[in-house]
Order: C-alpha cells, then structure tokens, then sequence
C-alpha cells in the first residue's frame, strides 16, 4: 500500500469553486487518493491462475466538494463507474484511500461500512434494472428504513409517501409495482430511495442517460433542487457533456483509468489543456447547426486501448494528435498549467493553448476507419 | 411515443389521477391468464375433487360399511375365490383379491399418494431452493462443494438406490417419504442455482448492496421473489413424479405395506387377477394416470400463464372474436375485413 505522488493529492484538495486555502477538510466531503482497482484475469480451468489484470481505475486522486457537484466524464470503459462502486464500497479497492467527511472508509468491513452507507447513497442508470419488479414501491423506497431500524409501520409509510410527493410521485401509488410507471417516474422512485436516509453524498451513475431529453431535463432540475434543500454532494457520472456541464460545479476528465484533467466546469469547459478533453468538447453535438457548422471537430485516431495492456508513459499519446517521444515514455503528472486557475489540472506535456487548432494537427495523421469518441 | 409519454408524465407529475391505486401483482396477473386457461382450470377442478374424495374416505367407508381394511370372504369373493364385478353386493368398483371393497381402498390409497407426493414436493423444494440460492449467491467453494453434491445425487440410479435404501431401512412411510425427497432436491437445486446467478447480476441487487442490505435480506426480499415463478411451475410438475415413484416402490413390494393401501400395491396385487378382473386394474391405474396428468397439465397451464410471451390461452378467444366479427360484417355486406392477426402480434 504505497502511497506514491502525495503532493498531486496535496494540490487537488482544492477543487471546489474558488481556489480554497489547501488541506480546508471542512469543505472536502470525499477524498479519493491514490486509488487503484485492478480486476485479475483468471485462467480458464482448474487452477484458475492469474493471468493479467484489468486496470480499470489506475492512480486516481479526486476530491468531492461538501454541497457540491463533481462531474466525472469520459467514455465507455474508461472506468468512471467502478471509481463509483468503489466509492460506494460496492467493490473493495486494491490500493489508495478513500476518506469520507474524514474517515476512512476505504478497506473497511461490511458491518464497520454500515453506518457509511446511510451517508452515501447512489442512484443508477437503468431505471428498469434497479427496482426489484416483485416489490412494491412502498417497500421499496421504505427499504433504507427497514435496514438501518430507522422507521417502521405507519411511520415509515408516513414518511415514504413524504418522499414520494418530494420527488414528483402520486404518494397514493406506493401499493403500485415498478412495472407500472415510465421510465422517468421510476428514476424518481430511484432518488426518493437513495434521499430516504438523508445521505450526505449521493452517487449519480448515468441517472438519466436511459431517459428522454425533456425527462432528463425534469429529473436534473429535481436533483438540483434536493441539493440545495439537502445540502447533498453529488458524484455525477455521465458522458453526455452538456448534461455534465449544466449539474456540476467542478468537472474530471477520465481517460482508460486515469484523470486527464480536473478544475472547476468553466475553465475545463472553455480552456481545455487536455488534448482528449479538447477532443471530447468538439465531439460533442451543438444545439445550434451554425455553431456546429463552424466548429472544427478533432478525430482521434484508432481505438481506445485495452486497459489490460495500457500504453506507456501518457496513455493517450497513441491517439494524441500532439504526441512526441516524450509522451512514449513519461507519465505526465496532473498538474497545473502556465496561467491557470490553481484548482484546474491537467496532465499533459504539450497542454493544449487556447486557439490552437488541434483538428488540423489530428486531421495530418488520421486514417481512413478512424473513430471520434464521445 | 414520446408525446403521450410526455404528457402522461406531465400528467402524473401535476395533478394526482384518483383512479386505480392498488397495483396488480404478478400473482394476480398469473391467476387472471390461469383463470382463462380450460385445460388447466379443468385440471385444477379433477385435483380438488382428487383431495376432497380422499379427505372423505372414511366417509365412503361408512355408507358402503366396508372399512379398508376388511375382508369380506362371503360377500366379496365369488364361489371360486375370486374378485367380485363392479356393483354386485355393495361392492360399488368391485373387490381385490382377498374379497375387500376396492373403491375405499382406491380413496384410501389416494390418502398416501396424494400426501407423499406434495409433502416430498415441499420438502424437496425447501431443500432444492435453499441449497440453489445458497451456492448461486455465495459462490466460490461454497457452490463448488453444493454443486458437486447435486451433481453426485443426481448421477445416482435412483430407481436401484432407493430400492436398496427401503431395504436396508425396512419399508415404511417415513423412510419412503425420505428416499424420494433425497432424489428430488437436487434437480430443483440445479435450477434454482442458475437462477440466481443471473438474478445476482441485477442492478437492484447492487442497489440493495448499496442501501447496505445483508446477505440474507437480499436472498429473501431480493432473490426469493422472483425465484418463486420457476419453482412454483417446478413444484407442480414434482408433485405427480413424486405419486408414480411411490406407486412403483409400493408396486414392487417396497414402498407402502399391506394391509395399508396405496395405489402402486393395488396395481401389485391386481397384476394376478387382471386376466379374471380387469376392474381390479383399470380402476387403480385410471385414478393414478388421471391425477398425475391432472398435476402436468396444471403445471404446464402455470408455466404459461407466468410467461406473459404466451399465445395458446389468449388465442382461442382472440380466434372467437375474430370469428363473431367476420360474421357480423359479412351480414351487413362489407365483406370480411378484419383479417388474422399473425401471433405474437398482440
């Protein structure tokens, strides 16, 4: 249990809005350090010997703001939703620490992380997979209560059929099964449960990529509002950047199991430094045609590599666009560029300059079968 | 699609509709679709009637006056010592071979099938469901020993084994009732594994993980519940193996002893006489065929009824109305407009 790069951890504690006096742990909620989740690859047969291992979260440092919204964004795979789980003590993490309003919570036992789960609640992405279609709403909104001995009989429907007028439900159709609400009803079925115990942090994995525009829309204006009613911090995981950009207050960019880059949303979003941040930024499909038409988008080159065998040095630099011997060989550390804001990092040697036009670099050595990631 | 799902959704977000708050449960549904079902309402009446004759056997007993176990050497047996026909002295089904009335041992031996079969039926699905979600849900060397264990059992020649338990054990009713459930767990076990290594997969049980529910809340609210469908339409299709594999232990002498009757003795002792008898055969053999096909269609009418994909309940009906619906368009001389839905369509 190394615990190597301290002071990258050291500087990322101030991720809030403005830039915090370093180590102010009563506006950090949750500090990831260091964290690391490698899933082994097993041999088929009888021994079942290791033979490789997934780095599915490698080296993350973040830090989660009291009341605030971290957005975490990147592709499929790059490992944003085990950071999640590991968050949530879902998964054991392999090394690293996770600190929760100060306490470690990171390698606890199950019985030790019970009263942690109360303070951390989560919602999911699939408003269909995440209810049990046998139990009633009632129950299952009413659950965090029956397991943590917080209410039961009339006083836990009481307060049940509380949360379901909250958050936009009949309270009169707590007797119904999930079955019989859309899609957009059961994610609100979904934070009425994760509200129930009143968690000071609620995970957010994809909550509303499975749901229509103008429902995503009703569901995010709800989450917001709970937060500031609640005070709740949220770990918000999406990779649908406008949705990312219009919850979270501060913004990471993750790309096959590391942090590309990480600051508060509006110098992320309108300085990138990052040539994969820059790249998912001119992906992303703007409103208007003429905005979009005038936009110069940057086309990656290849695949995202396998996290089994990641790259050497940066692992962005086979797809780079600005990519020289250096990247090859050394891994840039996330750190804060020339004329930045001390809260936004990125890890990049060549960081991107503002007006530097990456699509015509990216464009030179494009092939034919390229793909953009989004 | 997404306006009217817009709009309900607007709808239900804004002013609360009254209507239809209790919801229907999957139970409901499934009795509902049963309830339309012929064959298997028909069945489930043949079962019922099946339970209330064998509760009433003592009753049969008293208003023929011909208790089970009683032989009647002058009245039941004729001049040559053999079974008398159906409806002759009293003897509404005939006697067996030692001059005892055969209905009331028919009703008596219903008893003892009907009582092993559901009770090793439950045992059996006890042992089989705890045993299957224990191995699915821990895994690891927990399932590896749990499996191999159901593997061995069932690789086993049940037939032989069991014969050779009764023996060894004596023949009794316990010892059968333990030999069968011994050879019915493990194939319920094997099932109910699979299925709960895909349900363990579901993100509600990772929600539940979340909320910081134990194992066995999540085996018994989470799991449990949506095991029951597949083990329910199992269990039904256990209860009339279970009645023929007492029948054919008793048949072959080890199962239940004289003079207790059970339908497999009867059949036993009537393979001497059928030649002379054919009453003493085809009576017993009707009330077992009859119950255990009872049982499978029932099962099978379970299964369907579970699985909303089915189209045997619904299409007959479907098939009516379309029928009434040509008919009266042809009257008013439009022709035959509506035309067959394609299954699977509705």
């Amino acid at each position: 249990m190394s615990v190597p790069g301290t002071e990258n951890a050291a500087a990322q504690q101030a991720n809030g809005q403005q830039p915090a006096p370093p180590d102010s742990d009563d506006d950090i909620l949750v500090r990831i350090e260091n964290v690391k989740k490698y899933f082994p690859i097993k041999s088929v047969g009888f021994t079942r010997r290791t033979v490789g291992q997934v780095h599915a979260v490698d080296d993350v440092s973040l830090t989660i703001p009291r009341g605030r919204t971290l957005g975490l964004v990147g592709e499929t795979g790059c490992g944003k939703s085990t950071l999640a789980r590991c968050v949530a003590g879902l998964i054991p993490i392999t090394s690293g620490s996770i600190t929760f309003d100060g306490q470690k919570i990171s390698g606890l036992s199950r019985r030790a992380m019970q009263p942690f789960r109360r303070e951390i609640q989560m919602i999911f992405q699939d408003p269909y997979g995440s209810l049990n279609p046998r139990q009633r709403v009632g129950s299952i909104i009413g659950e965090p209560f029956a397991i943590h001995n917080m209410a039961s009989g009339n006083d836990r429907k009481k307060r049940v059929q509380e949360l379901m007028e909250r958050v936009g439900l009949n309270p009169e159709h707590f007797n119904r099964f999930p079955a019989e609400f859309s899609g957009g009803q059961r994610q609100r079925i979904g934070v009425a449960r994760a509200l129930a115990v009143r968690p000071k942090l609620i995970i957010c994995d994809e909550p509303v990529s499975a749901l229509d525009v103008s429902i995503q829309a009703q569901v995010l204006n709800l989450l917001a509002d709970l937060q500031d009613e609640f005070g709740l911090s949220y770990l918000f995981i999406a990779h649908d950047l406008e949705v990312v950009r219009h919850v979270s207050h501060a913004v990471a960019v993750m790309y096959l199991g590391r942090i590309a880059e990480a600051g508060p949303k509006d110098p992320v979003y309108d300085h990138p430094r990052h040539p994969y941040t820059a790249a998912l930024l001119s992906a992303a499909p703007a409103a208007d045609p003429r905005t979009a038409a005038q936009r110069q988008r940057i086309i990656l080159v290849g695949d995202v590599p396998s996290p089994i065998d990641p790259p050497s040095g940066c692992r962005f630099h086979p797809r780079c666009p600005k990519a020289q011997d250096l990247c090859q060989h050394e891994d840039p550390p996330l750190e804060v560029k020339p004329g930045d804001p001390v809260t936004h990092q990125a890890a990049c040697h060549f960081p991107v300059q503002d007006g530097e036009d990456l699509a015509t670099a990216g464009s030179a050595t494009s092939a034919a079968g390229s793909r953009e990631s989004a | 699609m997404s306006i009217t799902e817009l709009e309900f959704e607007a709808a239900s977000a804004e002013s609360a509709p009254e209507q239809a708050i209790e919801g229907r449960s999957q139970w409901q549904l499934t009795w509902r679709r049963l309830s339309h079902d012929k064959v298997a309402v028909i069945s489930l009446i043949i079962i019922v009637i099946m339970i209330a004759l064998a509760i009433a056997a003592p009753a049969f007993a008293a208003l023929t006056g011909h208790p089970p176990n009683s032989a009647y050497p002058n009245t039941g047996e004729n001049a040559a010592g053999l079974p008398v026909s159906p409806g002759t002295n009293g003897f509404w089904l005939g006697t067996d071979g030692t001059g005892r009335d055969l209905l009331v041992r028919i009703l008596y031996g219903a008893r003892i099938s009907l009582f092993v079969g559901v009770l090793t039926t439950v045992i059996a699905t006890v042992a089989g469901v705890t045993i299957g979600m224990v191995a699915g849900y821990f895994g690891g060397v927990v399932d590896t020993v749990l499996s191999r264990f159901v593997d061995a059992v069932l690789a086993f020649p049940y037939v032989v084994l069991a014969l050779a338990l009764a023996v060894v054990l004596g023949p009794s009713l316990p010892v059968i009732i333990g030999v069968i459930s011994f050879f019915s767990w493990a194939g319920i076990s094997r099932i109910v594994r699979g299925q709960t290594l895909s349900i363990k997969e579901k993100e509600y049980i990772e929600a539940a993980r979340s909320l910081g529910a134990g194992p066995f809340r999540i085996m018994f609210v989470h799991i449990l519940p949506n095991l029951l469908a597949p083990v329910l339409v199992l269990a039904t299709l256990y209860i009339p193996q279970a009645i023929i594999f007492e029948a054919t232990l008793s048949y072959l002498g080890l199962g239940i002893q004289q003079p207790t009757a059970s339908w497999g003795n009867i059949l036993g002792d009537a393979q001497n006489f059928y030649q002379q008898a054919w009453w003493y055969v085809v009576f017993p053999a009707a009330a077992l065929l009859i119950t255990t096909l009872a049982f499978n269609l029932l099962g099978d009418g379970i299964r369907d009824a579970m699985d909303p994909r089915t189209e045997r309940i619904f299409a007959a009906s479907r098939a009516r109305k379309l029928a009434r619906a040509r008919r009266r368009s042809r009257r008013r001389g439009q022709g035959d407009l509506p035309t067959a839905s394609a299954p699977g369509e509705a």
